[in-house]
């Protein structure tokens, strides 16, 4: 729902450009051109497979031992337990032994603003000379040559959210993006997504900021700047929805063909990036996804989104949410987190890993991410993990719901969970099978469908990066 | 206090006996997994390993203990590398004690007087059926020397197994050349000093590259009886500390080894380690271009003595999941489960434990399934024969938040009444 304003116009106003129809009346309609790609997104335009005689996982509800998965033009089509009808023409794989699962999404990741091989020049992820930078975007600083791109992708990873790092309060604008290879990273932008807007709370950004001895050095020093941005952001939005409203009433008035009625289109408020991303925020079109590790500092975010008339998405690494998981569920605010890390600074001192677990037994939008192009490719591992962990203490939590920590649930938190993140009929063919059991410690994946085409075979390796190009070695 | 609190956490079905038995599941041998054998422990050590051993020891019954036939008996793991006890908060220095800052050569710098078995790290680790640990000072030319300390007890005393296992060097000085040069330097002194203590403390020798503990301190590693380890990537770095290290006759050990790979028949041959972490193979910066995941897999066939490792005092625990990587990426499961156990033993010269051999101290761990797959824990550790306290500072936590919503701390009742 929140997407809608901005798939809308992000369709249609190109055309509008193109024929020089009206000035754009909304906030969205200006905005819309920077959303363009020079370079197109990859046609699916993919042959019709049959994936069969292979466990599947659904992510919706169902694991069967044995099923099948048919996947045309792009997307799914048909599935079931045991024998797929014997009438398709599409191109037959069996399977057997192997599993079938969604694509995995990572909600958290910094592919393409921090590419591999790590460099001073590739250091492209935290806009550090302020500590407010709602308006830069990490799509700008995405670059398609990362080596971990493809690497995720090698480890059953389709789509990611990936985003500026932690350093600022309010870090920028993320981008979901579909990991295809392309010649710049915007064209991997995921079609339909909405957009996210990376924040911190905590440590980091009092540390980053306060030793250049500018606010904030404290946690209410942090408080007290994101107040100020978001009362400031209202009395812009204010003046959006006083100028969409008079256009909206200019050209009703047109419609209706009074026009000496018709007033004179009045001039918009000056635009300012930084200032929309907020607007965008407090009108519930842009999802804040919080970088925050401690329970009571997630209260307060939740205390400032109250009082400031949004919606928090996500909290991210999230270590301690499992203390207020009662919270998170009745919000339905997700938490983002690791199996099992804790403890690498005071504010994850608390992470533990029977917290997925406590938190799913809660009924909350939990998950697991990465914050790491290494652990980005062993998600299936840590959800294994968390799944244990869940079991060694004695919470009953099913498989369906353990490969939704990677897949439905991230879908959900970046809100493409209509178009992809489970086994359904009618979304997105991004679509894995494993060597093995996704939770087996030996199981590599082995096909990776993004969008219906073969991206990954591990029996056929292909060089995405150019990096890789002429550098190869024996011993 | 703090010992008292720990005997009433333990909580286990096994309980400290004279002698017991272990019988059915699997025993990972050095050599192989065998599901055919019992092994009686007594005296904190492993006394037979055989078909049908006794069910007796010196008079006394012992305590048998059935595993589930998916059951794996191994040795307890060894976490190589790491910070544990000397590090409780990576992100906060004040709680850092494993590197001594100062003059680049601390060769003296003997890190087990750092370790503390209080750390909560410790048990967490336990948990995951660690029960040694390889713990490493950092920084420096020369940082310290490395120990093996066991995870029990709550005392030094108790818990330092051997200290000065190894020593932590490095290539400092701006290039791989320039660090091998401060190296071969230190080495040179150290040499000269040991030729002639006395020219040195009469003030008749020349300037030399450090002072006098830390060059006497060196005297093991030009024996060759105390490795180097030493911190490596890059192939051409490997290949000028392997003709280093044989020119020099000192023992070395490679922490890192991404492009280990590209020399894996000169490490074989040379008979130097490699110590690795199988998720980090991966090309992440220049030095490191030509990694790949089977790094430790190709190790392994050529010869090579690995150890894996993460460094990571606190994911300690990851120890088993990152063995199940070299497997899943071509490592022998065999040499994976020795990896994080025997072979840290064997090249630290710590022959009697990391394995489950005659003789060998009992650091055994139950499991409820193959230790390197994901789905399994280990049920009961063992460390010297004795089941020891898994319970963790983060099992307290759950307990405490299980039952939400609201904090489960209550008003007190008032006291009883006073006349």
């Amino acid at each position: 729902m929140i997407a809608t304003t901005h798939i809308v116009m992000t369709l249609l106003v190109p055309t509008l450009w193109a024929q020089a129809v009206d000035p754009p009346s909304t906030l969205d309609a200006m905005e819309a051109p920077g959303f363009a790609s020079i370079e197109p997104a990859m046609p699916a335009d993919a042959p019709a497979v049959l994936l069969w005689d292979a466990g599947v996982m659904t992510a919706a509800g169902e694991v069967w031992e044995r099923g099948w998965v048919l996947i045309e033009d792009g997307a799914i089509t048909a599935l079931g337990p045991g024998d797929p009808p014997g009438d398709s023409d599409a191109h037959s794989l069996s399977l057997v032994g192997r599993w079938i699962t969604p694509g995995l999404i990572d909600p958290h990741a910094h592919i393409g603003v921090y590419a591999w091989p790590s460099a001073e020049a590739h250091d492209d992820g935290n806009e550090v000379t302020q500590v407010m930078t709602a308006g830069v975007w990490a799509e700008h600083s995405v670059k398609p040559q990362d080596l971990a791109i493809q690497r995720a992708v090698a480890g059953g990873v389709t789509t990611v959210l990936t985003i500026p790092g932690s350093a600022n309060l309010i870090g920028g604008r993320g981008m979901v993006m579909q990991l295809v290879p392309t010649r710049s990273g915007r064209a991997m932008r995921f079609p339909g997504a909405p957009e996210h807007l990376k924040m911190a709370c905590g440590e980091n950004p009092k540390r980053y900021h306060g030793d250049k001895g500018r606010l904030p050095s404290t946690r209410m020093g942090s408080m007290y700047a994101l107040r100020q941005a978001f009362l400031d952001a209202e009395a812009a939005r204010q003046e959006w929805d006083t100028w969409e409203q008079t256009m909206a009433d200019a050209a009703e008035a047109k419609g209706r063909k009074r026009k000496s009625q018709a007033t004179e289109p009045a001039e918009p408020p000056a635009r300012d990036l930084a200032t929309e991303t907020l607007v965008g925020v407090l009108r519930g079109e842009i999802m804040p996804q919080i970088h925050c590790y401690q329970a009571d500092d997630m209260l307060g975010m939740l205390q400032l989104a109250d009082e400031m008339g949004f919606s928090i998405r996500a909290f991210h690494h999230a270590s301690s949410a499992y203390k207020i998981a009662d919270v998170l569920a009745e919000r339905e605010v997700g938490a983002v987190t690791w199996s099992d890390w804790w403890g690498f600074k005071m504010e994850a001192m608390d992470g533990i890993p029977q917290g997925v677990g406590l938190l799913e037994d809660a009924g909350a939008h939990v998950m697991l991410h990465s914050d790491s192009p290494a652990y980005g490719q062993i998600l299936n591992q840590d959800a294994a993990k968390a799944l244990r962990e869940a079991r060694r203490a004695g919470i009953d939590i099913s498989d369906d719901q353990a490969i939704g920590w990677i897949t439905l649930q991230p879908a959900w938190a970046l809100g493409i969970d209509g178009f992809t993140g489970s086994l359904e009929p009618g979304k997105r063919a991004d679509v894995v099978v494993w060597s093995g059991h996704p939770f087996s410690a030996t199981s590599h994946a082995d096909l990776v469908f993004i969008e219906g085409a073969l991206r990954y075979d591990r029996e056929r390796p292909q060089t995405w990066s150019d990096y890789e190009l002429g550098r190869e070695v024996q011993p | 206090m703090i010992a008292l609190l720990t005997t009433l956490l333990l909580s286990h079905a096994v309980t400290a006996a004279t002698c017991t038995v272990f019988t059915g599941g699997t025993i990972a041998l050095p050599q192989q997994a065998r599901d055919d054998l019992e092994v009686q422990v007594a005296e904190g050590v492993v006394q037979r390993i055989a078909p049908d051993v006794d069910r007796s020891w010196r008079g006394q019954d012992c305590e048998v203990v059935t595993l589930e036939p998916h059951a794996w008996l191994t040795p307890g793991l060894v976490h190589v590398g790491g910070t544990l006890g000397l590090q409780e908060i990576w992100g906060e220095s004040s709680t850092h004690k494993h590197d001594a800052g100062g003059h680049p050569v601390r060769a003296a710098h003997d890190v087990a007087d750092a370790y503390d078995p209080t750390s909560v790290a410790v048990p967490i680790a336990r948990r995951e059926g660690i029960t040694a640990a390889v713990i490493v000072p950092g920084g420096g030319m020369v940082a310290g020397q490395a120990a093996w300390v066991s995870l029990e007890g709550l005392t030094q005393a108790d818990a330092i197994t051997e200290r000065g296992v190894a020593m932590r060097a490095s290539l400092s000085g701006g290039t791989p050349a320039e660090g091998l040069r401060l190296l071969r330097e230190l080495l040179d002194d150290a040499r000269a000093f040991q030729a002639d203590p006395r020219a040195y403390d009469t003030n008749r020798s020349r300037s030399l590259a450090a002072g006098r503990m830390e060059l006497e301190a060196m005297r093991p590693v030009l024996a060759g009886t105390m490795p180097l380890l030493v911190g490596a990537d890059r192939s051409s770095d490997i290949e000028a500390l392997l003709r280093f290290a044989r020119d020099e006759e000192v023992g070395l050990i490679i922490d890192g080894g991404a492009e280990a790979w590209l020399h894996a028949d000169a490490l074989a041959s040379a008979g130097i380690a490699v110590l690795l972490n199988p998720l980090t193979q991966d090309p992440t910066s220049f030095d490191r271009l030509h990694a790949r995941h089977d790094n430790p897999a190709l190790l392994a066939k050529a010869g090579v003595r690995v150890m894996i490792t993460n460094r990571s005092a606190l994911f300690a625990g990851h120890l088993r999941q990152l063995a199940g990587l070299a497997w899943r990426d071509g490592m022998d499961h065999t040499q994976a489960l020795a990896a994080i156990t025997t072979t840290a033993a064997l090249v630290f010269g710590i022959e009697d434990h990391g394995r489950i051999a005659h003789g060998a101290q009992a650091d055994l761990v139950v499991w409820n399934g193959d230790p390197l797959e994901l789905s399994s824990w280990a049920t009961t550790v063992f460390i010297a024969g004795q089941p020891v306290d898994t319970t963790t500072r983060h099992d307290a936590l759950f307990e405490r938040y299980r039952d939400l919503p609201g904090l489960p701390i209550p008003a007190l009742s008032l006291p009883d009444s006073q006349e």
